[in-house]
C-alpha cells in the first residue's frame, strides 16, 4: 500500500479517447497526501476527464496506477467508498432539502448515524435555518457550499473538486478556499481544477494541462523559473500602437495589455530584446524587467502547445 | 409623423421577411434535432407501420381453433361425429379430453381452454330414440366477445356439419338440444370482462412510466455523475427505485378493483390475498421493464416513447381488447412474451372464475422469468461509469 510513502494519487501513462478524438494523451502525475494540488488549463483540455478517471467514473483507454492505494482499474469501488467528487455542475437533488441531500449522502455510504451526520454538516457549513430549503433554491455560493459538504460527508481521504468555483462571487470563493485549506490540514488530500490563476497561487502545487497533455508541474515558483520566460512590462501612452507593432516580432511570443500596462514576453532573450530595442528609448514609454506572472506562463504555454498538438 | 408614415412599409415588408426567415431558421434546427434522435426518427417509421401490423394481422374479432376440451361420458360414434363437426367449424380446437368432471372444470378455470363440450353418459341411445337430448357446451364468458360468436353459431354449424354424417335426408329438426352455459359471466355483460382488464391496462401503463423516466431523470439533471461516483452498486439502485412505486402500483390496483366491485358489481370470487400477491409480482414486473428501458435510452422522451412502443402492443395482442384466440399464431406467441397477457389471464381467472394458485401456476411462473429476465438485462445494462 501507499499509504507509507505519503503518494495519495500516482499514475502513469494514462490515455483516454472519445469517438478517436484523445482526450487525454500519456498522463502522469503523483499528489502527495496533504496537499492541494491545483490542476489547471484551457477548456476542454482533458481536467474533467482526468478527474473522472481517478474517482473510476472513466475507465482509460491504456496506463496505470493508483489513488489512495487502490488500482484505479481494479479497485474502483474501494476509490469511490474514499474519495469525495465534486462534479462542474451541481449534482445534487434539486427537488430535496439541504437536509435531506446530506441523509442520502450519509446513508449511501453507510454512516452509522445518518441525520446526526447531516445535522453536524449544516451546522458546520453555517446553513442553519436553511436545512429545509430545497438544493434547487439556493443561490449559487450555497450550492457550492453545500456539494462541498455533501463530499467532505463521509470523511473522504482524497476531494477531487473540478471547477468549483465556477460562477461564484469573490467573498465566497475566499470563504471556500479557506475551508479547503483548513481541510488540507487535517490530512485531506485535495486535487482542484481551476481558471482562475489566484487560486492556482493558492495551491502547494499545480499542473498544467491542455490538448490532453500535461505540460508542466511543480509549485509556482518552480513552474514560472522553469518557464525561461523573460517578461518586459511597459507602461505609457500609445500602448494599443506599441501592441501592434511587437506582435508577431522575431522573439516576442506574447503581448497582453495588463489594465495600464502591457506585458511583453519572450523565450529567447536575446531575440526579445533586439526587438523591443527602437522602442526601449521612446519618450513616454517606461520599461522594466519583470518576472512572468502565472498567467503570462500558462498563457505561453498554451499557444505553444496549440502549435504542437493542434 | 409623416416620416414615421413613410417608413412604414418598408418596416413592414422587412418585417415579414424576417417572419419567413425565423420560422425558417427554426424549421433547420429542428429537422438537425430531429435526425440527430435516432430513437424518435426511428419510432416515426416504426409507430405506424407497427399499428398497422397488429391491426391488420393480428386483429381478429371472428375467433378460431379456440382451446376448448371435451367431457366425454360416453364413447360412441354420434359423439365422435360431433366433435368432428365442432372441429369442422374452425372455432373449435379440442386440445383435451377428459372424463372427470372436476378436470373438466380446471381446464377451463385455469384458461387453458375457453370452450368445453359436455357428452352426457346414453347420448346416443337417447338421440336414436328421438328424445331430443342436451348437448352442453360451458363457454368461458370471461371474454364475451370471443364466447357470443362462438354460441352463435354453434346450432347452425353442427346442424349442418352432421347432415351428411348421420341421417339420409333431412331431418325436420335437430336431433338433440345445443345447451349453452356461459360459464363466469351469464349475462355476458362486458364490464365484468374490461374491469379486470383494465387493473392490468391500467398498471402497465403507469408502473412503465414512473421508471421508464427514473434512470434517465437522473442522467438529464446530472445528478447520475455524482450518484456514480458514490459507493453504490446498479442492483441497489434498481431496488431503491422499484420498490417504492410497488407500493404505489398496489394502491392503484386496490383503487379500480374497489371502483370495479362497488360500481360495476364485478366479484371477486377466488382469494384476495393470492390476487394481492399475484398482482404484486405483476407490479414489480413491469417496474422491471420501465427499469430496463429506463437503462437503454438516453433522454426522457425516448423513454416515453419506448414505453408507448411496449404498451401498444401489450393492450392489442394481450387478450385486453380483442379475445387472445382469435389471433395469428405469431401474435399468440408473441402475446406470451407480455407481461400483460398472463396477468389478464390471472385476474380475470381470480376475480371472475374464483380460481386457485393451482390453475395459474404457468401464468405467474412466466411472470417471475419475465421479472427477473428483465431484471438482469437492466442490471447488466446499467452504465457504472460514463464511458
Amino acid at each position: 500500500m501507499n499509504g507509507g510513502n505519503g503518494i495519495a494519487i500516482d499514475v502513469k501513462g494514462l490515455t483516454k479517447s472519445f469517438g478517436g478524438r484523445e482526450v487525454v494523451h500519456d498522463l502522469s502525475m503523483q499528489v502527495k497526501r496533504g496537499s492541494i494540488y491545483g490542476f489547471l488549463g484551457p477548456n476542454g483540455s482533458g481536467k474533467t476527464t482526468t478527474i473522472r478517471i481517478l474517482c473510476g467514473l472513466l475507465t482509460p483507454d491504456s496506463g496505470e496506477g493508483t489513488c489512495l492505494g487502490f488500482d484505479i482499474r481494479r479497485d474502483a469501488e474501494k476509490i469511490k467508498r474514499q474519495v469525495g467528487y465534486m462534479t462542474q455542475r451541481f449534482s445534487l437533488y434539486q427537488d430535496l432539502s439541504v437536509r435531506e441531500n446530506l441523509e442520502f449522502v450519509a446513508r449511501l455510504y453507510g454512516l452509522a448515524d445518518a441525520r446526526g451526520a447531516a445535522r453536524d454538516m449544516i451546522k458546520r457549513l453555517g446553513l442553519s435555518g436553511r436545512e429545509e430549503q430545497l438544493a434547487g433554491e439556493l443561490s449559487g455560493g450555497w450550492k457550492q457550499r453545500l456539494a462541498l459538504g455533501a463530499c467532505t460527508l463521509p470523511s473522504p481521504k482524497l476531494l477531487l473538486l473540478d471547477e468549483p468555483t465556477a460562477g461564484v462571487d469573490p467573498k465566497a470563493r475566499r470563504d471556500f478556499w479557506n475551508e479547503i485549506h483548513a481541510l488540507a490540514a487535517d490530512g485531506l488530500t485535495v486535487l482542484v481544477s481551476t481558471h482562475y490563476m489566484d487560486e492556482a497561487e493558492r495551491c502547494h502545487e499545480i499542473a498544467y494541462i491542455a490538448y490532453g497533455h500535461l505540460l508542466t508541474h511543480g509549485t509556482v515558483e518552480e513552474v514560472i523559473a522553469g518557464s525561461a520566460l523573460s517578461t518586459y512590462t511597459v507602461t505609457g501612452d500609445d500602448l494599443n500602437e506599441l501592441t501592434a507593432a511587437l506582435t508577431g516580432k522575431p522573439g516576442i511570443d506574447m503581448v497582453a495589455p495588463f489594465g495600464t500596462s502591457l506585458h511583453v514576453s519572450g523565450r529567447d532573450v536575446a531575440a526579445l530584446e533586439a526587438s523591443i530595442a527602437p522602442w526601449r528609448d521612446k519618450s513616454g514609454l517606461q520599461w522594466h524587467k519583470s518576472s512572468p506572472s502565472l498567467e503570462d506562463v500558462f498563457i505561453e504555454l498554451m499557444s505553444r502547445s496549440k502549435d504542437n498538438f493542434q | 409623423m409623416s416620416t414615421v408614415d413613410r417608413l412604414a412599409p418598408f418596416q413592414e415588408i422587412r418585417e415579414r421577411f424576417g417572419f419567413w426567415k425565423r420560422s425558417y431558421a427554426m424549421l433547420i434546427k429542428e429537422f438537425i434535432q430531429l435526425k440527430r434522435d435516432r430513437v424518435s426518427f426511428a419510432m416515426i417509421v416504426m409507430l405506424p407501420v407497427m399499428q398497422l401490423m397488429l391491426f391488420g394481422y393480428a386483429i381478429n374479432t371472428t375467433p378460431h381453433n379456440l382451446p376448448s376440451a371435451v367431457l366425454l361420458q360416453e364413447d360412441s360414434d354420434l359423439a365422435r361425429s360431433i366433435l368432428k363437426a365442432l372441429e369442422n367449424t374452425a372455432y373449435f380446437r379440442f386440445l383435451y379430453e377428459v372424463h372427470d368432471v372436476d378436470d373438466f372444470d380446471n381446464l377451463l378455470k385455469s384458461g387453458k381452454v375457453l370452450f368445453g363440450v359436455e357428452i352426457p353418459r346414453g347420448f346416443e341411445r337417447a338421440v336414436r330414440r328421438g328424445d331430443r337430448p342436451a348437448l352442453l357446451v360451458a363457454a368461458d364468458a370471461t371474454d364475451p366477445v370471443a364466447a357470443s360468436a362462438a354460441i352463435g353459431s354453434l346450432g347452425m354449424v353442427v346442424q349442418t356439419a352432421l347432415k351428411h354424417d348421420l341421417y339420409i335426408g333431412d331431418p325436420p329438426e335437430m336431433p338433440f338440444e345445443i345447451r349453452a352455459h356461459a360459464r363466469y359471466n351469464p349475462a355476458a355483460a362486458s364490464s365484468l370482462n374490461i374491469v379486470p382488464g383494465l387493473v392490468g391496462t391500467i398498471l402497465t401503463m403507469t408502473m412503465l412510466i414512473f421508471t421508464a423516466l427514473s434512470v434517465t431523470r437522473e442522467v438529464e439533471r446530472g445528478t447520475m455523475e455524482s450518484l456514480l461516483s458514490m459507493p453504490i452498486k446498479p442492483v441497489e439502485v434498481m431496488f431503491g427505485k422499484i420498490i417504492p412505486y410497488v407500493l404505489v402500483g398496489f394502491v392503484q390496483a386496490f383503487l379500480i378493483i374497489g371502483i370495479g366491485v362497488g360500481l360495476f358489481g364485478v366479484p371477486v370470487l377466488g382469494n384476495l390475498f393470492l390476487l394481492a400477491l399475484l398482482s404484486t409480482l405483476f407490479i414489480t414486473t413491469n417496474l422491471s421493464i420501465g427499469y430496463t428501458i429506463s437503462t437503454l435510452v438516453q433522454n426522457q422522451l425516448q423513454a416515453m416513447q419506448m414505453s408507448m412502443m411496449f404498451f401498444l402492443p401489450s393492450i392489442l395482442l394481450s387478450g385486453f381488447m380483442f379475445p387472445f384466440a382469435g389471433m395469428p399464431a405469431w401474435a399468440q406467441y408473441f402475446g406470451e412474451c407480455l407481461p400483460l397477457t398472463h396477468y389478464l389471464r390471472i385476474v380475470r381467472a381470480i376475480m371472475l372464475k374464483g380460481a386457485t394458485m393451482q390453475n395459474l401456476r404457468f401464468d405467474a411462473l412466466a411472470l417471475a422469468v419475465l421479472m427477473l429476465l428483465a431484471m438482469t438485462i437492466a442490471v447488466t445494462r446499467f452504465r457504472r461509469t460514463l464511458d
